[in-house]
């Protein structure tokens, strides 16, 4: 996993095209990792490949997981590869499984507990926290949008799983030297850039999830939710939590009910520490200033005396 | 089991040593069992550190996804640092302020932070996942990271504590056209010491800015930096008296009790102003119903701050308590308990949903944790035996013979 594609000339790739579903065989490139973090990257917002979840329509099959592994030469030694309907225990995203889809039960808007499949990946945030928290550039926010890891960066530091306000990346805890982050890449590298649509995308029987630009998926969500609006909660998850992520969700409980995060900030995170971070260099600036002085003073000082 | 067993009855051991020395009591027995405990803690980290790079931090930590930073990042590399933040107060005191009466602390002082980072270097060797990368931060930059500068400032404050160091050792292999250039440069290496202590020591906070849903919000502040940096400033003093103390005790030398206690008011003064800061904190961000909560976290935090900060603020305050050496030595014990404590609550307790832990140290975590500080103290005691650290004084003939009877150096050659 995690091999890294070729990178052809962007000049080539007509994204929008690309974006509006015709998804013609093209590459994508990787920015330097220096130029990523504060800025949402170089692809508009509302071009950027997302993926609409309604949750009312997932059956709870897992069809997704197992395309996940398979997309992605994950280890498929879980009951998912023993057939159709796979094992119905819970399932934790870990470095070798990238989406799980569960089960959660809650109460509805009517007070009446409920239960629905919820599938969990990568939200693809616009402003990554993960990205602007990797001290090696690990972890980028490829042209295209979505956030790739590369192991050959990685020092295992574990700042990324500490940061993410979703809980996301995950770490091979049980390998000596070389252990890995994993987490969604949107199979960017696999698949979107030979001009096919996610595994998970492609496998789900319901139409439960659907790809396309962000900008179309949001005016799909409220559109069926102004059509329905006796069914679904008007509030579309990923819309401004943490500044905004590529994966949307929509649903007719609550989310906080549904295991999602209630407390999520809607204001992007990577500010939280760069506006420190930014001004650290004015700051040593003057404490050189001030204590070279006062250094040079008390020591000519001295000298007289 | 077994291993918390055997950790128990080893700190019980350091702790009776301690004890004997703090009482002037030395038990026939009082060496070959403080030799013992050491070498079998130092056992059990080397098994520790084989388990870790052949099975991963999975087969040795408690670490897992939900808490991905434990006891070795919390107690290890978080305290460790603030605990060795004495070296560049001093070294500012006497070079930047020029207040010369604190010349004779200064080696001893130096040389203890650059042994806490040196540990605190071998302990973020052993944490990360990939120890041979160690050096990407270097060629990858990421300007972006907290993590990124932390890295640098460390390494290139290692490099300064080295030179600032490197004196004494100088002096004894006799290379005088080096040391004259290390004097020359003395005044800029130690700015720029206090420029990098200043700025990781603050960054360490500046790490948790990024969570505000995940750290309970009686730790998490904009002022984490802040909080960080001044605290770290009272607990090196501390450091510092606690280090002179044993020092002392162990090489059987007189104790400079005016500079103790004038450290000793500085760090109550410090403390004070903390704790005033702290608790306007808490009242602007309106979570002051939080300390009424019963549960894990306000326990923790009224213990921190009611132990750890208030309660020894307030005994070093008074200068008849700051005059009794075993007074201060206890009072500056807790400011470093405290220190300690808010680092584990910040990276542990703190991150955690109520009482429910996501995760709890192992044995052989706190094996490798105490097999770090016996180390220190031991490269510690042989530095001051064999180079000029400690200033010549008066007791200058009876030294040779006050050390053999020192503990530790028996214990080097068994």
């Amino acid at each position: 996993m995690n091999r890294k594609q070729g990178a052809p000339d962007m000049n080539t790739l007509d994204r929008r095209r690309f974006l509006q579903g015709l998804l013609c065989g093209t590459g994508l490139s990787v920015i330097s990792p220096s130029s990523f973090a504060a800025d949402p990257g170089n692809i508009p917002i509302a071009d950027t490949p997302s993926v609409l979840v309604d949750v009312t329509r997932c059956i709870g099959c897992r069809a997704c997981m197992r395309a996940c592994k398979i997309a992605n030469d994950l280890p498929n030694d879980t009951d998912l590869s023993v057939g159709f309907p796979v094992a119905w225990e819970r399932q934790e995203l870990r470095f070798d499984q990238w989406t799980v889809v569960n089960p959660e039960t809650g109460p509805g808007t009517d007070g009446i507990d409920v239960t629905r499949n919820v599938k969990r990946q990568c939200m693809h945030c616009l402003q990554p926290t993960c990205v602007s928290v990797c001290p090696v550039g690990a972890l980028t926010k490829s042209e295209l949008g979505p956030i790739l890891y590369n192991e050959d960066r990685c020092i295992g530091c574990r700042y990324c799983i500490m940061a993410c306000p979703f809980d996301v990346p995950k770490y091979e805890w049980h390998s000596g030297l070389s252990p890995v982050v994993g987490k969604c890449q949107f199979c960017t590298r696999k698949r979107l850039s030979q001009g096919q649509l996610p595994g998970c995308v492609e496998a789900c029987p319901t139409g439960a999830l659907k790809f396309g630009r962000r900008e179309a998926l949001l005016f799909e969500a409220k559109a069926r939710i102004a059509t329905h609006p006796e069914k679904y909660i008007n509030h579309i998850y990923g819309e401004k939590e943490a500044g905004g992520t590529a994966w949307l969700y929509m649903a007719d409980v609550p989310f906080e009910n549904l295991g999602f995060k209630s407390t999520m900030e809607t204001a992007p995170m990577p500010p939280l520490t760069w506006d420190v971070l930014s001004k650290i260099p004015i700051l040593a600036g003057a404490m050189a200033g001030l204590f070279g002085t006062l250094a040079w003073t008390l020591n000519r000082q001295e000298k007289s005396e | 089991m077994n291993g918390w067993i055997f950790i128990i009855l080893c700190t019980l051991s350091l702790i009776w040593t301690c004890l004997c020395l703090v009482y002037d009591k030395r038990p026939r027995l009082l060496k070959p069992i403080t030799a013992i405990t050491i070498l079998v803690i130092w056992g059990a980290a080397l098994l520790t550190l084989f388990r870790r790079f052949t099975g991963g931090l999975g087969a040795v930590a408690g670490v897992n996804d939900a808490a991905p930073w434990g006891l070795w990042i919390g107690a290890d590399v978080f305290a460790g640092v603030a605990l060795a933040a004495g070296g560049f107060v001093i070294a500012a005191t006497v070079h930047i302020f020029r207040i010369k009466r604190f010349n004779p602390i200064l080696r001893p002082t130096v040389l203890t932070a650059f042994l806490g980072y040196v540990l605190v270097a071998v302990a973020l060797f052993i944490d990360i996942g990939r120890p041979l990368s160690w050096w990407h931060p270097l060629v990858m930059w990421q300007d972006h990271s907290i993590m990124f500068e932390v890295t640098w400032c460390v390494i290139l404050y290692t490099t300064v504590l080295a030179i600032e160091t490197s004196p004494p050792l100088l002096e004894r292999l006799g290379l005088t056209k080096v040391l004259k250039v290390i004097k020359v440069s003395t005044i800029p290496v130690v700015i720029a010491g206090v420029i990098l202590s200043t700025m990781h020591q603050s960054s360490l906070g500046s790490l948790y800015l990024i969570v505000p849903g995940k750290l309970y919000p009686l730790w998490y502040s904009p002022l984490l930096p802040v909080f960080f940096l001044i605290s770290a400033v009272a607990g090196g003093m501390c450091v510092v008296i606690v280090e002179s103390y044993f020092s002392a005790k162990i090489l059987k030398r007189g104790l400079e009790s005016y500079i103790m206690t004038s450290l000793g008011r500085a760090a109550s003064i410090i403390l004070f102003i903390y704790l005033i800061i702290k608790l306007a904190d808490l009242a602007v961000r309106g979570h002051w119903d939080l300390l009424l909560e019963q549960n894990l976290q306000s326990r923790m935090f009224l213990l921190e701050m009611g132990g750890g900060v208030a309660l020894p603020a307030l005994l070093l305050a008074f200068r008849r308590f700051r005059h009794m050496p075993r007074g201060l030595l206890a009072a500056s014990l807790l400011v470093m308990a405290g220190i300690v404590l808010n680092r584990v609550n910040v990276s542990w307790i703190g991150m955690s949903v109520t009482d429910h832990l996501h995760y709890y140290p192992t044995w052989m975590e706190i094996a490798l944790s105490l097999g770090f500080i016996t180390a220190g103290t031991i490269i510690f005691f042989l530095a001051v035996h064999f180079l000029p650290i400690f200033p010549k004084a008066e007791e200058e003939e009876e030294l040779p013979e006050a050390i053999s009877p020192e503990p530790n150096t028996g214990l080097v050659s068994a």
